[in-house]
């Protein structure tokens, strides 16, 4: 698959001499919906805002859709729609008013049908003359969308799109992206929420003090890095484990009634059967068990604790 | 040229203007035939004529020129800071649009709006004293030229305001003082000499001569100096603003 997006050797050092961004190499591949995760301050908002054409990058190269963003910025940016983190809105203008201005900004003739449309799928045809200020939290989001789509953009970047969202609107608001997906859209998602990720990313990058950390196949990086824990509800509590079961690195949890065990799936030996074997020599016996498989939420964790 | 984006900003700030039409338009109209009754009525009816003019007839390029002045620099200025302000700057910064047309947007807009209030001031003018315009193709085109100089001087200053405080303080501490002191209200040869001299250091002088000059075919500096001083600040402001495009002085990181 072609990249939309080439980021190349990219640093930002701000003037107080904070590094923001460390030798960034990145490519977003067509048509994808990529999620960039990382912890506060890891550099996700500054890494939009050089490839969108808000700050300058110190050093590097960034092409989109092959145009590079400082000699084409008027090709480049054009293919782009972006989603700020923060509400930033004309609190006094229409709906309508403001989705038709961004389309304006961006060179595009007007098409009142196209912003219909955009209105439409947002769920804000009906609030299309309402003032921006009377708009709830969710609703001025779905604006922003709005006004990032007005132009048709093949790239959308939407920094922490569901921040602040309920639950419910949450998911519509994922409903849409996998519509623009499908439409052809490549989207850059960027949020704290592992679950979004996890829920809708086909890769998923983690950037961490300004370096890109790792990017993998969402599927992949489940499977490569993912851990299962087993989980057994014994029959008696237990005070103490048996010196025999010391290598195993047991937890011994609920005041002793369950013994936890975490292995690795990629292992060549889980560990499981010999356990089990061990368990049953020690006279420990289990009513139940279970297994879980670790989150996304524990890869990234375990990603940023790292050194 | 993306001349979509530029009618886009453009239309945006004038329908600013047309949504606080009490505030846009009217507040300066009614200050300024305030300022015919006071001085024009009231004072002026116990002064003789300056240089063969009524002073009411004479005050009235002044005043003109006073409100075309701050109102470009509050048009200008707070057109490109509230965007800074509310953040919705981004969608200038990342659209495909060059800095000379988001200045032409902007500026466009600004210098639109103070050209026709100058307009309404001087209709309403009318109304109070007898005006015969000399030059009304001069009157026409030093009020475009002030209003762009102006405005741009206000964009400037709406991007190096970080706060509300600092937007009004080169307007009121500075531009209106100018504006008084610069003869919107007397001849500087009414002066005495050491004062003239000070004033002539005041380039709002240069403004309102050049301007009175054209109804009135009365200046206190010749009508090319005024031109000359003029398309001077015309230049240095777009000097600034190219140097603030070119290192995203207080608008990019």
């Amino acid at each position: 698959m072609s990249s939309i997006i080439s980021v190349a050797n990219l640093s930002k050092t701000y003037g107080s001499g904070f590094k923001a961004l460390k030798n960034v190499n990145l490519d977003i591949r067509r048509g994808e919906i990529f999620a960039l995760l990382g912890p506060n301050g890891a550099g996700k908002t500054t890494l939009i805002s050089i490839i969108c054409g808000i700050a300058n990058p110190s050093e590097g190269q960034v092409l989109v859709g092959g145009e590079n963003i400082q000699n084409s910025y008027r090709k480049a940016r054009s293919l782009i729609g972006l989603v700020p983190q923060e509400l930033h809105t004309d609190a006094f203008e229409s709906v309508w008013a403001t989705v038709s201005f961004s389309r304006g900004l961006f060179g595009k003739p007007k098409n009142p049908g196209h912003i219909e449309k955009v209105l439409k799928d947002l769920s804000l045809w009906d609030k299309k003359d309402n003032k921006i200020i009377t708009l709830s939290g969710g609703m001025k989001r779905r604006v922003m969308i709005a006004k990032a789509l007005s132009h048709e953009p093949q790239i959308l970047f939407l920094d922490e799109p569901t921040a602040g969202v309920d639950v419910e609107l949450r998911k519509g608001m994922w409903e849409v992206v996998r519509t623009l997906q499908q439409s052809g859209v490549t989207i850059i998602l960027t949020t704290h929420y592992i679950e979004e990720a996890e829920e809708m990313a086909d890769r998923i990058g983690i950037i961490n003090k300004g370096e890109i950390v790792l990017i993998e196949d969402k599927a992949s990086l489940m499977q490569k890095l993912g851990k299962k824990r087993l989980t057994l509800h014994l029959q008696g509590k237990l005070d103490a484990l048996p010196e025999s079961l010391s290598h195993y690195e047991l937890e011994l949890c609920d005041n002793g009634a369950t013994l936890v065990y975490d292995y690795d799936t990629k292992g060549e030996r889980t560990g499981i059967t010999s356990l089990l074997s061990d368990l049953r020599n020690a006279n420990i016996r289990f009513n139940d068990l279970d297994t879980t498989q670790s989150s996304l939420e524990d890869i990234f964790v375990d990603l940023v604790r790292t050194p | 040229m993306n001349h979509r984006a530029v009618r886009a900003i453009y239309l945006f700030e004038m329908a600013r203007t047309w949504r606080t039409l009490l505030q846009s338009i009217v507040s300066p109209v009614v200050s300024t035939s305030l300022y015919f009754v006071v001085f024009g009525a009231a004072i002026g009816s116990r002064i003789s004529q300056v240089e063969g003019v009524s002073y009411g007839t004479f005050i009235v390029p002044g005043l003109i020129m006073l409100s075309v002045l701050t109102q470009s620099i509050a048009n200008a200025s707070f057109g490109i800071y509230f965007p800074k302000f509310t953040g919705t700057i981004y969608e200038i910064l990342s659209a495909p649009i060059s800095y000379f047309e988001i200045v032409l947007g902007y500026v466009g807009a600004a210098a639109t709006k103070s050209i026709i209030l100058g307009l309404i001031i001087l209709a309403t003018a009318g109304l109070f004293v007898p005006l015969h315009i000399h030059h009304p193709v001069w009157m026409l085109a030093f009020l475009v030229l002030t209003a762009v100089t102006f405005s741009l001087f206000g964009f400037i200053i709406g991007i190096w305001a970080d706060g509300f405080e600092k937007l009004q303080m080169i307007p009121m501490l500075v531009v209106t003082p100018l504006t008084f002191l610069g003869g919107s209200f007397y001849s500087i040869d009414m002066l005495p000499p050491t004062w003239r001299t000070v004033a002539l250091l005041n380039p709002v002088v240069y403004l309102i001569s050049g301007f009175r000059w054209s109804f009135y075919e009365i200046a206190d500096v010749s009508m090319s100096v005024s031109v000359g001083m003029t398309l001077a600040f015309l230049v240095i402001c777009l000097v600034v603003i190219w140097w603030i495009f070119r290192t995203g002085y207080r608008l990019k990181n």
